[in-house]
């Protein structure tokens, strides 16, 4: 093979900088420019977090996590015990709570109701309830629940559970939403039921979007203060009973030792930080895992 | 359940009717499966179908063709009553199944799909393995040993002639066949339920023509055994595989202004392909349409 020299010359392949080219870095520039700038925070939080928290946590490791909470704030010394159980509690009982109720809603929203009414009104009121603060969560749930019953961790779940419902309706109706008809068609043309074809074909397609949505709502749920306050109250000591007696959680204990002028509770707001973000992501990884193993074997 | 598909409402009517006459040259003297009478289908108050009424053969291959917006796919999802499942569509005239009115009082369109399956124009496996998608309709009529399941998987596999290409990965998704295997995947999935008749929208529309030379195939040895309906824009291949081909076209509504499909000519196939009794079925099938 030989190659006619005058032709190549005439032909030049270099890049030129031409008015797109210029487009094209400016813009190049702004996006890389933008991911930077969001990334920054995200590092600080994670750095501040780890380089204050693993300090406090490591000095009592395990104890840290077992140990109860000093009556007296300004005591140094480890536990956050109570707060975790606490966390736990209050969050698995708004799970309980919300993820079926919504899941429910979301399906009667999407299969059943579609543009009915009534459905339209209860996607609006969602909507809605999607902006009411936490705080206005917590007084409602005060007025309705402690007031009568007193502080206790169902009530915390109760508030926590009104938060994430309306996460959970809308994440899941979208995730129904997306899986296609013609999924749906194929079920109905073999003489599945309506029930048959939705508990079939529809959410197990749609499930590995339904439990991330649900896990984004449980987060948010975790880290919740606000309507904790109001419904939960204070304790010290485990309390492993879910409608009996004040209790705590993380939160909670952060925003406490956080705002306290003892240097030895500052630490636990840092330490009770570090595990309040640990467990989320260790919550997030296990559902990931099983969500995976689902998929897996469809 | 089972009691669902009971009381015949009518004696069935032999031939097909257009303009008042029964014109449908009795070719093969095979029972009616289906007889259409007078059949108007509406979406709201868009009458997308009229005047259709015709009658299908048991263990024959009917074919509908015609242009697009003809309604030939809007009369065959009435047959397993798919329509139903779209907000506002609706239903006049009648349709009777072996004698009993589909549209019925008393008829479960879930019972009516069992026995009047679909393979629709584009191929939807379930994004399941390729076992649990044959199994799938074995499963809702209540099948659970994995035995019979196993035998029904093999044996609809073996029927839609699949089986020596897929079963080493029986468990590996169906998403991952070519479009060709999914197509016929679907048919497999539908003749698991063993149903008495097949209905077809389009099915090769998406595929290579050795994927559609194998379907037409598979179409030819089903006919053994299941009244098969296939709507087809493909005239070759309604000439190739059909016993009767029934032809629609759209036409002006004189009462709506707006075009609707109605039945043109239904005949044996031979016939409307070499010597069509009408004008516009002759200048469709011979390319001179519109």
């Amino acid at each position: 093979m030989r190659h006619s020299g005058d032709q190549i010359l005439a032909i030049n392949l270099e890049p030129r900088l031409s008015w797109r080219t210029i487009k094209s870095i400016v813009m190049t520039t702004f996006m890389i420019g933008a991911f930077v700038a969001i990334t920054i925070p995200l590092f600080a939080i994670v750095w501040s977090l780890v380089s204050h928290g693993v300090a406090v946590v490591s000095r009592s490791f395990p104890d840290f996590f077992t140990a109860t909470i000093p009556v007296v704030s300004r005591r140094s010394g480890p536990g956050m015990g109570p707060a975790i159980l606490g966390t736990l509690l209050c969050t698995g009982g708004a799970t309980l709570i919300a993820v079926p109720l919504g899941i429910l809603g979301a399906i009667y929203l999407n299969e059943y109701g579609r543009t009915s009414m009534f459905a339209r009104l209860v996607r609006f009121m969602a909507m809605v309830m999607t902006g009411v603060p936490s705080i206005v969560m917590g007084l409602f749930v005060y007025v309705l629940w402690t007031m009568r019953f007193g502080y206790s961790a169902f009530g915390g779940a109760l508030a926590l559970a009104c938060l994430m419902l309306p996460i959970v309706i809308g994440a899941t109706e979208q995730m129904l939403r997306l899986v296609p008809d013609h999924m749906r068609e194929a079920a109905f043309a073999l003489g599945a039921s309506k029930s048959r074809v939705i508990l079939l074909v529809v959410l197990p397609a749609a499930l590995p979007g339904i439990i991330s949505g649900c896990l984004l709502a449980i987060a948010r749920a975790a880290g919740e203060t606000a309507p904790l306050l109001f419904t939960v109250g204070a304790a010290t000591a485990y309390n492993p009973h879910l409608f009996e007696d004040a209790n705590t959680a993380l939160s909670v204990q952060i925003f406490g030792n956080a705002t306290s002028s003892f240097a030895a509770a500052q630490e636990r707001a840092w330490g009770a930080a570090l595990t309040l973000v640990v467990l989320t992501f260790l919550l997030t990884l296990i559902a990931r895992v099983i969500a995976a193993r689902f998929a897996a074997k469809r | 359940m089972q009691t669902a598909l009971v009381k015949p409402t009518r004696p069935s009517r032999p031939g097909y009717r257009l303009d008042g006459q029964d014109t449908m040259p009795a070719a093969t003297d095979a029972p009616i499966v289906f007889a259409l009478d007078t059949l108007e289908v509406y979406y709201g108050s868009f009458r997308a179908v009229r005047d259709v009424s015709l009658d299908i053969g048991k263990n024959e291959i009917t074919a509908f063709i015609g242009p697009s917006g003809c309604g030939k796919t809007t009369v065959l999802r009435c047959l397993n009553r798919m329509n139903d499942l779209i907000p506002g569509a609706r239903v006049a005239g009648t349709i009777t199944y072996h004698g009993i009115d589909l549209y019925g009082r008393e008829v479960s369109a879930t019972e009516v799909r069992r026995r009047i399956g679909m393979v629709f124009q584009k191929p939807n496996p379930f994004p399941k393995s390729i076992y649990e998608n044959i199994a799938f309709g074995a499963r809702i009529n209540g099948t659970r040993e994995r035995s019979k399941l196993d035998a029904v998987v093999e044996k609809s596999l073996r029927a839609a002639a699949l089986w020596d290409e897929v079963k080493d990965r029986l468990h590996g998704s169906a998403l991952a066949m070519s479009g060709g295997q999914q197509q016929r995947l679907c048919i497999a999935r539908t003749i698991a339920i063993e149903p008495d008749v097949v209905l077809m929208d389009e099915p090769c529309s998406a595929l290579d023509p050795i994927a559609t030379a194998r379907i037409e195939e598979l179409m030819r040895e089903l006919k053994q055994t299941y009244t098969i309906v296939i709507v087809t824009h493909n005239m070759q291949q309604a000439a190739r595989v059909s016993d009767r081909t029934a032809f629609f076209t759209a036409e002006v509504d004189p009462k709506a202004e707006r075009r609707t499909g109605v039945l043109v000519e239904y005949d044996v196939t031979s016939r409307i392909f070499s010597n069509p009794r009408d004008e516009r079925t002759e200048n469709y099938i011979t390319g001179r349409f519109g």
